[in-house]
């Protein structure tokens, strides 16, 4: 079987989307982290120097266009899948739905995902844009990452926005979390516990940590 | 015990063939005893039909046991209907209650069209078992038992995949129509054993493909499937299968 094949049956589009996932859980933990400087109580020194190294260093630069692509083919290959399976149920669906045997969220990825999607547009917007072309899009002089903080976060409409993308994505976790590891193959009942219970804790933690920050900023619980 | 009959409104797909366009027709069926299994019910119903020179509602059964796989219909909204763990025909009529309306379809699925009525064409079925789900090697007599020895859990592990009876109630429940947890648990039965060690990656290759090829969904691991099993087989069946085809997909020339 070609390269091609095992990723492009069924089977192998799931796969991409495991892979791509679980690299973008790898990058919140590095992107909740560096946030997370914030609480420093420092007037943003800390954070900004960690947004300063990320930001101004080759390395962390150059896995940045790997999280792109990693984003952008989860995004591509999310939506198609979303838009494949739902057109295999034939032109008469059903008449009366059953909704106990699974959980609303995991029925769900395909649209919290496109809220995440947008959300994540807004995001980008906010903070990337400005500051990679302040840039050049190259190695640059960054801008007050802390400030620009300061500045979205005081707009309440922004501020909702940021917690209910937060609130979405703790959903997506709790059924992506898992599921990816289901996907590449973990079948051992232990492994499979420790994956559920990891999936669930990351799903409550680091989205209610990435929804503090916005909500930190907007209440002054800073300093 | 005491016997009671009860009243029931029932809405049920009617389909000419194929190609035509179904409707749901509502139909009264009265003292119905609930010791009768729903399929007898449904008797019950076609000879008042018959009688009323109606033509009969055409629905898929077989051994009426629970182990043929043969009934489907997708009862109130579930698969084999309220109880778990349990095929139509073993659906018995005190499930419901007196004066109830209980709507019948036929498994919704573009893989599985609907032949008339309740009646849907699984044959796909038969053709992914036709891509692999066997072992090819002529094996002669059978051998003795114990001469070839087996991990009691990878035993009962194959075991219990092998309970599945290929009903499709786990693509009539999935979101996706995916047929995964059929396939996993044909995959598993055998990937479990030695016999099917020798040919375990071309099997879970070309049943993945011959899936795919019959159009059923990709599988999204929302665990439908497994709550409507009538034998249960479980989800972790799947994440073998993952395994196996990522492992042929490292491996294979």
């Amino acid at each position: 079987m070609t390269w091609k094949e095992v990723f492009t049956s069924s089977v192998g589009k799931k796969l991409v989307m495991s892979f791509t996932g679980i690299f973008l859980i790898l990058f919140l933990i590095v992107h909740v982290g560096l946030n997370a400087c914030i609480w420093a109580n420092d007037n943003g020194t800390m954070f900004n120097a960690g947004a300063h190294f990320m930001g101004n260093n080759v390395v962390p630069r150059i896995l940045e266009i790997g999280l792109f692509a990693g984003l952008i083919l989860h995004i591509i290959q999310g939506l198609m899948l979303e838009l494949s399976n739902r057109s295999k149920r034939g032109t008469v669906g059903y008449a009366v739905s059953y909704s106990k045997g699974s959980k609303w969220y995991s029925r769900s990825m395909g649209l919290l995902g496109t809220i995440i999607l947008l959300f994540l547009c807004l995001h980008l917007y906010n903070f990337w844009l400005p500051n990679r072309a302040n840039q050049g899009f190259l190695l640059g002089e960054e801008i007050n990452l802390y400030a620009k903080m300061q500045e979205v976060f005081s707009n309440l409409l922004v501020v909702i926005i940021y917690v209910l993308g937060c609130l979405s994505l703790g959903y997506h976790l709790a059924h992506g979390f898992q599921s990816a590891f289901r996907t590449i193959g973990v079948h051992n009942k232990r492994y499979n516990a420790i994956f559920t219970t990891l999936g669930y804790g990351f799903a409550v933690i680091v989205p209610l940590v990435f929804a503090l920050m916005p909500l930190s900023f907007y209440f002054g619980w800073i300093n | 015990m005491e016997h009671k009959g009860i009243n029931l409104t029932l809405k049920v797909w009617r389909q000419q063939n194929t190609t035509s366009n179904g409707e749901f027709v509502t139909y009264q069926v009265k003292d119905i005893s609930q010791e009768m299994s729903f399929l007898e019910m449904f008797d019950v119903l076609n000879e008042q039909l018959i009688q009323e020179d109606k033509e009969p509602i055409a629905f898929d059964h077989d051994c009426r046991e629970g182990i043929c796989g043969m009934c489907s219909m997708y009862i109130d909204g579930k698969p084999h209907g309220p109880w778990q763990a349990n095929t139509t025909c073993q659906l018995h009529m005190r499930a419901f209650n007196d004066g109830d309306t209980i709507t019948v379809e036929p498994w919704r699925a573009q893989a599985f069209p609907v032949l008339k009525d309740l009646v849907v064409d699984r044959t796909a079925f038969d053709r992914i078992i036709q891509a692999g789900g066997y072992v090819s090697v002529n094996t002669g007599n059978a051998v003795d038992g114990n001469s070839l020895p087996i991990n009691k859990n990878d035993a009962d592990a194959s075991f219990a995949a092998a309970m599945c009876i290929g009903c499709g109630a786990c693509v009539a429940a999935c979101k996706n129509s995916s047929a995964m947890l059929f396939l996993s648990a044909k995959v598993s039965h055998l990937a479990l054993l030695p016999q099917g060690d020798p040919e375990r990656q071309s099997r879970v290759v070309n049943m993945v493909a011959q899936m795919d090829k019959e159009g059923f969904g990709a599988c999204t691991n929302t665990g439908a499937c497994e709550a409507t099993c009538p034998k249960e087989i479980s989800l972790s069946n799947i994440a073998r299968l993952n395994q196996e085809y990522l492992l042929a997909g490292l491996t294979s020339n």
